[in-house]
């Protein structure tokens, strides 16, 4: 099975974001990142694939090539076989055109399986692998929790509202978004450190991809958002907030 | 020369989502706004007595698509009924709720179009007769305005977030034409094949009849510290809950979680243990009447819908306000 893995960094969880004076994003300078987490899960369902399967797994990603070095690597050592790195410095605001460079980079691959998380953690489209699917002509499923390959079709559950879930089939080849908690995600060994070293890593420039990077959309700025409730934060040790906390709710807001 | 907005109002086997009735408010509010008729779209098994309920709100006209192809959702199907019938109606925008459906197909329906789906939005403003939409990025710590760059003989494609635009809002009292939008799918053109639906967790708890209720996030760290939440939980008399990660790792069943893909919930009082506040948690409480949030990050997204925080040690804290509650009710 040839399976390609979109990838993307995004900051760390827990980061302090400042935003640029423009309003235009965020300060990247003293940030950290991360792999965005569904694709953490993504990356797993890969690995798992090619374990009962045979085959390889190709790992994809765009950004600043020397940032994306890390998360490439950490890749690789836990199992993928090689990567594919579109060097792009700014972001990409646009599902579009990331979409539309993915599709370039993935085409004369030939997959059988295209995996991507199900949203990222800064920009929250939640669309790109669906955006891929349609411009590789490919048939695609969202919210995918569980894959498997039988006579060359996919069967696959997929995550409904409210508790609900379903079973699907689907011919490959096929683009399917990972939701979080897929599978427990592995952790890479030391074996697979030093093995990382060594996996194929080929760099792409946008211009050599040939993609028109026209925008559809625009973000004017971004902002820290006007909250419209009154919150009481309550001050002191523990037991004093605790004290404070308990006859507010009793006394103040009547809920107990 | 394109005009109106086109609302695809989701429903479930003729009887129409909140989420659909959220979108059809936030259609007539920017189409009023905007001075843009509005339209409806009504697809699937039953799509026609929904439609009627539809046809009861204050909007031009109605399309519906019943076809057996559009029986089990599907993203083929769907995106091929939809295209037709944006193709014919011409509309400036297209709206939707931002459901796990809408999230399947309508970023493939945008893309057929050449163009983007505005997705999960959570307001929006009208400036110089053009709409200017506010997403959430970085898990809801930051807003961000994004505009179409128009393209003319495509549409703009926009989702809101479930409870972005209230369904309280919806003018009713209209009877809108309705009628079949006589779309042609053919069986072969649609890829997935349904095989079940089915519910998760059997004879599950229903945690939207809860007055009270606890809920816990990552903050908890381990499933042995779990006790310390469930003390909280039986001293207020509530049921307990979780954000998705928690469940995710088998600490808590996963009827007891809370948010997009779990129950949503709008309690007399939430308390939130160690939950950041994501926007896949929040849409499923934010109903809640009185928010209490602890958290040891003063920045966590949380307290933006908190009416009373406390940022601190959730160890320290929670003991400490089991022990407070249980003095207060005596």
């Amino acid at each position: 099975m040839k399976i390609i893995l979109c990838m993307k960094q995004v900051p760390l969880k827990d980061s302090q974001l400042k935003i640029t004076a423009d309003g235009i994003w965020v300060d990247e300078k003293n940030l950290n990142f991360e792999i965005n987490e569904s694709d953490h899960y993504a990356l797993e369902a890969g690995l798992r694939l090619k374990e009962k399967h045979g085959g390889e797994v190709i790992v994809i990603s765009m950004g600043p090539a020397a940032r994306l070095k890390q998360a490439i690597s950490q890749a690789l050592a836990k199992g993928a076989d090689r990567a594919l790195v579109i060097n792009h410095e700014q972001p990409i605001l646009d599902p579009l055109v990331s979409a539309n460079l993915l599709a370039a980079a993935i085409k004369p691959e030939n997959p059988d399986l295209v995996l991507t998380g199900l949203q990222s953690d800064d920009l929250g489209f939640g669309q790109t692998g669906v955006v891929l699917a349609e411009l590789l002509g490919m048939p695609h499923a969202t919210l995918v929790m569980e894959i498997q390959s039988l006579d060359g079709k996919l069967k696959i559950k997929r995550e409904l509202e409210s508790g609900w879930f379903q079973y699907i089939e689907l011919p490959s080849p096929a683009v399917l978004t990972v939701q979080s908690g897929y599978a427990p995600i592995r952790y890479a060994t030391i074996k697979g450190i030093m093995e990382a070293k060594k996996k194929p890593l080929k760099e792409m420039t946008v211009a050599e991809l040939g993609v028109q990077m026209t925008e559809a959309v625009k973000m004017n700025k971004i902002y820290v958002p006007v909250k419209s409730k009154q919150t009481q934060i309550l001050q002191g040790d523990a037991k004093s907030v605790a004290k404070q906390l308990a006859e507010k709710l009793k006394n103040e807001a009547k809920v107990i | 020369m394109a005009s109106g907005i086109l609302t695809i109002v989701e429903q479930n086997d003729g009887k129409v989502s909140r989420i659909g009735w959220e979108a059809l408010a936030a259609a007539q509010e920017i189409g009023a706004g905007l001075n843009q008729p509005i339209s409806a779209v009504v697809l699937g098994k039953n799509a026609q007595a929904a439609a009627k309920s539809v046809a009861e709100t204050k909007i031009q006209q109605v399309w519906f698509a019943e076809n057996s192809e559009l029986s089990n959702y599907t993203p083929d199907g769907f995106s091929a009924a939809t295209k037709q019938i944006v193709e014919k109606a011409q509309p400036q925008y297209v709206f939707a709720g931002h459901s796990y459906q809408a999230r399947d197909y309508m970023p493939k329906l945008a893309t057929a179009f050449g163009r983007v789906f505005m997705s999960d939005c959570v307001g929006y403003r009208l400036e110089a007769g053009a709409a200017v939409f506010i997403r959430q990025m970085f898990q809801g710590k930051i807003n961000a305005d994004f505009s179409f760059i128009p393209q003319s003989g495509t549409p703009n494609f926009v989702s809101f977030q479930a409870g972005a635009v209230s369904s309280d809002k919806l003018v009713k009292g209209g009877s809108a034409a309705v009628a079949d939008a006589g779309v042609n799918i053919s069986g072969a053109s649609i890829r997935t094949n349904v095989l079940e639906i089915f519910e998760g967790v059997k004879g599950k708890v229903d945690l939207t009849k809860a007055e009270v209720i606890v809920s816990v996030g990552r903050g908890i760290k381990e499933k042995d510290k779990l006790p310390i939440v469930e003390e909280l939980a039986k001293a207020l008399g509530a049921e307990l809950a979780a954000s998705r990660p928690v469940c995710d790792d088998g600490w808590l069943p996963m009827d007891r979680q809370i948010g997009s893909s779990g129950q949503t919930v709008a309690p007399k009082l939430y308390v939130a243990v160690g939950i950041s506040g994501a926007i896949q948690h929040i849409v499923g409480m934010k109903g809640s009447r009185v928010v209490v949030a602890i958290n040891k990050d003063e920045r966590a997204p949380i307290f933006d819908l908190a009416d009373y925080g406390v940022v601190g040690d959730l160890f320290e804290v929670v003991p400490a306000l089991t022990a407070a509650v249980k003095e207060v009710k005596g």
